[in-house]
């Protein structure tokens, strides 16, 4: 028997599970510390060690709080002096704090008293050119009537937006819709109006602006490009596959009519941010039950020279015929490793692209606070519908139950016990977070996804669970293939 | 040298605790997401 006192390794009522975890990617055995945020790549004998250990803490409890004769039970397969060897580096890094890391105080993010606006989705139009068979807009008009926003609603939101801003020195703006396009003059007039009221402040908008490309003429890019608004592009890969869910109200489908338009565009912004900083564009998708190979459509995307790229999986009630299913998440799971090492093989050929969902900040990624405060719906952030009705994001526009009130409100005061409930939806709330590896990636997942799955605000979406684990597996295999290819470069 | 195991990054996380929280982080779902919560996608602009 080891003597362990002397190794210095201990996990007395350490969740191992909950607090390392441990997976292979691409042939490396890989633990990422969770409460560090630390990456480690390790061989395979400490691989199944470390393994073994937390199985045994899983099958029995009582040695949570006995590590000595954890440490002691695992490893029989090991000669005894690499196990000592493997116990001494873990002992060091554990003294380090970088695995087996001290748990984070579970202290809720400090917010002031009244919110603090500092971003905001306008639904500039609640009408659109497309009849996408999956929009959450229920094809643009978000279960009401189709419209768009006037003049005067807009300059209502953007002034609600400065005024609840405090001392922030940036807010945000998206136009969105239906397509925003469709109320281009409205959008041109709000930008001027939003510079101006915000330099009277000292404050500065930036402006990002979600559309489907069908308007995106030349006149159109070259006033976005000069204005340095942030634009996401709508497309969702092969032709077939983006014209059966995205056709016009004739049923035609849509690709032929944007794809040039997108190309043109992006053309004008080779350097865009991959973290979607500064003046950008992402390429983004949606994909269903219908391609769960849907890393096909990213490498239609990046070989037409697209190299931000985003694709979601699709937002739906289940019993929808392209609605996905339990049974699609292994070939989702093989999509997305099929695109891991492609993404590796184009930046090897020279083709570099992003696929947005395996961006991962670690050492220069958020703090703790932003981790658990996740999106902000609800109190940092909110959508205005184009009658000026304020929600808590673009997903819950049009649910009457999540209304926050209206632009014409006087005095306009957001409702206390819905900004406490988004704000205290974090983590901590959320049982299934609080023991997951990823809950301080995720956010606690989507607050409108959670809902649309539960009916509650603290309880998760399973299905979206595993895809954003899948994602972040991912995301922290390619830094440590990076931090590789770097070294060997050195 | 390490033996059996390689560090790649090493953060320290719930140290941000006392040092974060400047409230200038972009807003998470405004950028190419729209349909998913992904604050650990993004970087620290700070």
């Amino acid at each position: 028997m080891l003597n362990l006192n002397k190794l210095e390794l201990t996990f007395n009522n350490y969740n191992l599970e909950k607090n390392v975890h441990l997976y292979r990617q691409g042939g490396l055995n890989i633990a990422y510390d969770v409460n560090s945020g630390s990456l480690h790549l390790l061989d395979d004998k400490t691989y199944s060690f470390l393994t073994e250990l937390s199985e045994l803490q899983k099958e029995d409890p009582a040695l949570l709080k006995n590590s000595e004769k954890l440490l002691n039970t695992a490893g029989s397969n090991l000669r005894a002096d690499e196990k000592k060897e493997i116990i001494q580096e873990l002992a060091e890094l554990q003294k380090a704090n970088i695995l087996f890391s001290c748990e984070a105080e579970e202290v809720n993010p400090d917010y002031p008293e009244r919110p603090l606006i500092k971003a905001m989705c306008l639904h500039i139009a609640h009408d659109c050119n497309l009849r996408c068979r999956y929009c959450f807009a229920e094809t643009g008009s978000f279960g009401g009537s189709r419209g768009l926003m006037d003049l005067e609603t807009g300059k209502k939101a953007i002034d609600f937006l400065l005024q609840n801003s405090g001392d922030r020195p940036s807010c945000e703006v998206d136009f969105f819709g239906g397509e925003p396009l469709m109320n281009f003059s409205v959008i041109r007039e709000l930008v001027i109006y939003g510079r101006q009221k915000a330099e009277e402040l000292g404050k500065k908008i930036k402006y990002t602006l979600t559309t489907n490309a069908v308007l995106l003429n030349d006149t159109v890019a070259e006033y976005l490009e000069q204005e340095g608004i942030s634009v996401v592009l709508s497309l969702d890969g092969r032709p077939e596959i983006n014209d059966k869910m995205r056709p016009f109200a004739n049923g035609k489908g849509s690709y032929d009519r944007i794809i040039d338009n997108i190309l043109k565009f992006i053309a004008k912004r080779p350097n865009t941010s991959r973290y979607a900083i500064g003046k950008y564009y992402y390429v983004r998708g949606t994909y269903t039950h219908y391609n769960p190979d849907f890393y096909k459509e990213v490498l239609h995307l990046a070989d037409l020279g697209i190299n931000r790229i985003s694709l979601e999986p699709v937002v739906a009630p289940l019993e929808q015929s392209y609605a996905l299913q339990p049974e699609d998440l292994a070939k989702i799971n093989q999509s997305y490793d099929i695109l891991a090492e492609k993404v590796l093989e184009y930046a090897h050929k020279g083709n570099e692209f992003t696929f947005f969902h395996f961006n991962a900040g670690l050492d220069d990624g958020p703090c703790l606070p932003k981790r658990l405060s996740g999106c902000g719906a609800g109190h940092e952030y909110v959508a205005i519908s184009p009658e000026g009705d304020i929600y808590p994001c673009h997903q819950f526009v049009g649910q009457e139950k999540y209304k926050l009130g209206s632009l014409d409100d006087s005095p306009l005061v957001l409702p206390e016990d819905m900004v406490q409930a988004f704000r205290q939806a974090n983590i901590y709330a959320k049982e299934d977070c609080r023991i997951c590896w990823a809950r301080f990636s995720c956010g606690g997942g989507c607050h409108a996804a959670n809902v649309a799955y539960s009916g509650e605000l603290t309880k998760v979406y399973p299905f979206g669970c595993e895809i954003q684990k899948k994602r972040l597996e991912i995301a922290y295999y390619l830094k440590i293939k990076e931090a590789q290819r770097i070294k060997k470069i050195c | 040298m390490a033996k059996h195991i390689q560090t790649i990054i090493k953060g320290n996380l719930s140290e941000t605790v006392k040092t974060g929280g400047c409230g200038q982080f972009q807003t998470s779902c405004l950028s190419a997401s729209k349909t998913s919560c992904t604050v650990g996608n993004q970087v620290c602009e700070k």
